[in-house]
């Protein structure tokens, strides 16, 4: 959709300059004992004390009826709280008019929220008409912002009936981007779309924000989706209780109580291998030909075949006794790929799926630079708990989930 | 035949007549059962008395309410005020519940992210909840449509000249061509209304009329997907 840059590395350099780009530890959205109940009910949110850092990404994540949505609610007055107070850069939102403050802010809901009777840019430009920006202006506006997510003028004359769920997601984004709010208010955003769409917006949203440096409070109930996008994650237990607010790195690592360590669910250690750089694994040499569609197999090894750009196709099978020559042609799908500069995650995941048992490694250009082994990613995993232990913190890797 | 031949120019007076009577109560009933039936959406118990209102109002007979109106709004028995206010009273009694599902039509969600982006409530209503409620609310209107350009023959009875002129005078006549003559006008204009408010609906409407087309035709294959299943 965004050609190559929509899924390029978060790399630790650019990292360093999201961080530089807003004042460190200033905190942009602030809840002070806040509460809400609901006739006749449990609390929604029972004493809620939470600070936002500005310029971030921080994650609201639970399961259902933990009052994440209703938190998110309360901070564009959607939800009114019982009691307590919700300041956003140190104004206090219940002084504001309603309307005028949800003008400041961008929100995104789980469907999109479309309006289906306006066409996509008369969406977009909703919030510049209602501040009373001109027509003409408002339109150069949103076609700037409809370029940014990805989608072309084209797609403005549309009614959102017209488009995927992934691509009205996408306008969704650039109608709350079009005022230039500091404040992004995202409500399960992601959730109606596909798996594979849901990557590719998460990538997006990753690249925009690398740009925008906006505060992003997203609410979501995946907890993968919460530690790849979150810079901070609030995990909410039921009532609207923050059982851990830390970096994804840490709640992996260091799940507070049973609750949390149960919801961030068996795979957790797996999952924080998203968090240890993977440039301690050796890379080895590995016989490969350039496929030209007749090679035969060698005798006792599996092959990696590659384009003529260097590029991996896919395993040969070493010619067993028992293969007829047929099949033994026949090219083997290989697993995931690791990338260089990719977590320990994906060197581990690329041994395991590959059927050589052999993970691929590749360049930035998905050139070929040779293989890993799956003992050797254990060991590198053992070695980088020993020095956690021994307190030498590692740095953050870039991209827990396996952009390139 | 003949017989109509013979009389085109008042088979179009009485038409012409006809028209306004059903027209003008249609227009009015609108813009009073809009703003009754948001009242009533906004509000259960008032909705209940509304709703009850408008049922009871519309089992009080026609010819009732013809003769009373003189009375109560002070008007002579022939004005066609009498005519009209009767009607609106009949399509508003029918349309506040049509237009009350029709604002419960429109997707909460769509509402919820109007509110989110900024909209103040009567802005909303007007640009938001109205337009989205068109295809319900027209489905009522269509109905009432029908039902009021029969419902202004029964003013003949009095004397106020519609179709329904012909059905008094042929029946006093024992002529059934005439007879014949006022049903046909009448299903012609009952049908005429119709294809003017299904094309206005359409006008209203311009989203529910495009083509699909395809999700993914201007967008190439995402790289993501193709991820991970090389090598």
């Amino acid at each position: 959709m965004a050609g190559p840059d929509a899924t390029a590395s978060m790399d630790a350099s650019s990292t360093a300059a999201t961080l530089a780009a807003t004042t460190p530890g200033a905190t942009m959205i602030d809840f002070r004992n806040v509460a809400k109940n609901y006739q006749g009910g449990p609390a929604a949110v029972e004493n809620l004390n939470l600070g936002i850092d500005a310029g971030k990404i921080t994650v609201f994540v639970g399961p259902s009826g933990c009052g994440k949505t209703t938190s998110l609610r309360m901070i564009n007055r959607m939800v009114e709280p019982t009691s307590g107070t919700i300041t956003v850069g140190g104004r206090d939102v219940g002084t504001i008019p309603a309307p005028a403050l949800r003008r400041s802010m961008g929100y995104v809901m789980q469907s999109a929220g479309l309006l289906p009777h306006r066409t996509v840019i008369d969406n977009v430009t909703t919030v510049l008409r209602l501040n009373r920006v001109p027509r003409a202006t408002a339109r150069a506006r949103a076609n700037e912002l409809l370029d940014t997510v990805g989608l072309s003028a084209a797609m403005g004359r549309r009614y959102p009936n017209q488009l995927s769920g992934g691509q009205q997601q996408r306008v969704g984004v650039a109608r709350a981007l079009a005022a230039d709010p500091p404040v992004l208010l995202m409500d399960e955003p992601f959730s109606a779309v596909d798996p594979v769409v849901r990557a590719e917006l998460q990538q997006e949203l990753i690249r925009l924000q690398r740009d925008l440096a906006k505060t992003i409070v997203f609410v979501t109930h995946d907890i993968d989706e919460a530690t790849l996008l979150g810079d901070k994650v609030a995990v909410f237990a039921t009532g609207g209780r923050v059982a851990q607010y830390a970096a994804p790195e840490e709640i992996l690592r260091a799940p507070v109580d049973d609750f949390v360590a149960a919801f961030v669910g068996r795979d957790r250690g797996f999952r924080h291998l998203s968090f240890s750089p993977g440039t301690s694994v050796p890379i080895h040499q590995v016989p490969s030909q350039v496929w030209d569609g007749t090679n035969s197999a060698s005798a006792s090894t599996w092959t990696l075949m590659l384009d003529d750009g260097n590029r991996p196709l896919g395993w040969l099978a070493p010619a067993g006794g028992s293969a007829t020559p047929l099949a033994s042609a026949l090219l083997v799908p290989g697993g995931s790929l690791f990338h260089t500069g990719d977590p320990l995650r994906n060197a581990l995941d690329a041994a395991l799926s590959s059927p050589s048992g052999l993970g691929v490694a590749v360049d930035d250009a998905g050139q070929l630079t040779g293989v890993v082994k799956g003992e050797e990613v254990l060991a590198a995993i053992e070695a980088a708990r020993t020095a956690r232990a021994h307190g030498s913190r590692l740095p953050r890797a870039a991209t827990p989930e396996g952009g390139h | 035949m003949e017989w109509a031949l013979a009389n085109m120019g008042q088979i179009f007076s009485l038409g012409g007549y006809h028209l306004v009577q059903a027209v003008v109560p249609l227009v009015l009933s609108v813009a009073i059962a809009i703003p009754l039936a948001q009242l009533a959406r906004l509000n259960k118990g008032l909705a209940a008395f509304i709703l009850s209102l408008g049922s009871v109002l519309y089992t009080v007979p026609s010819l009732a309410l013809f003769v009373i109106l003189p009375v109560v709004l002070g008007t002579k028995i022939l004005d066609f005020a009498n005519i009209i206010v009767a009607l609106t009273i009949y399509a508003v009694a029918l349309l506040v519940r049509s237009t009350l599902d029709a604002l419960n039509s429109v997707d909460e969600g769509i509402r919820q992210a109007a509110t989110a982006m900024g909209f103040k409530p009567l802005q909303r209503f007007l640009s938001v909840d109205l337009p989205l409620s068109v295809p319900v609310l027209f489905a009522g209107l269509r109905v009432i449509s029908v039902s009021n350009i029969s419902l202004v023959t029964v003013g003949a009875l009095l004397g106020i000249p519609s179709f329904g002129f012909f059905f008094t005078d042929g029946l006093q006549r024992n002529f059934l061509t005439e007879i014949m003559v006022g049903i046909l006008g009448t299903l012609v204009l009952a049908v005429l209304m119709d294809v003017v408010l299904v094309l206005l609906q359409r006008v209203l409407t311009p989203w529910l009329h495009t083509a699909k087309i395809q999700a993914n035709d201007a967008i190439p294959l995402p790289e993501s997907a193709a991820k991970g299943v090389s090598a």
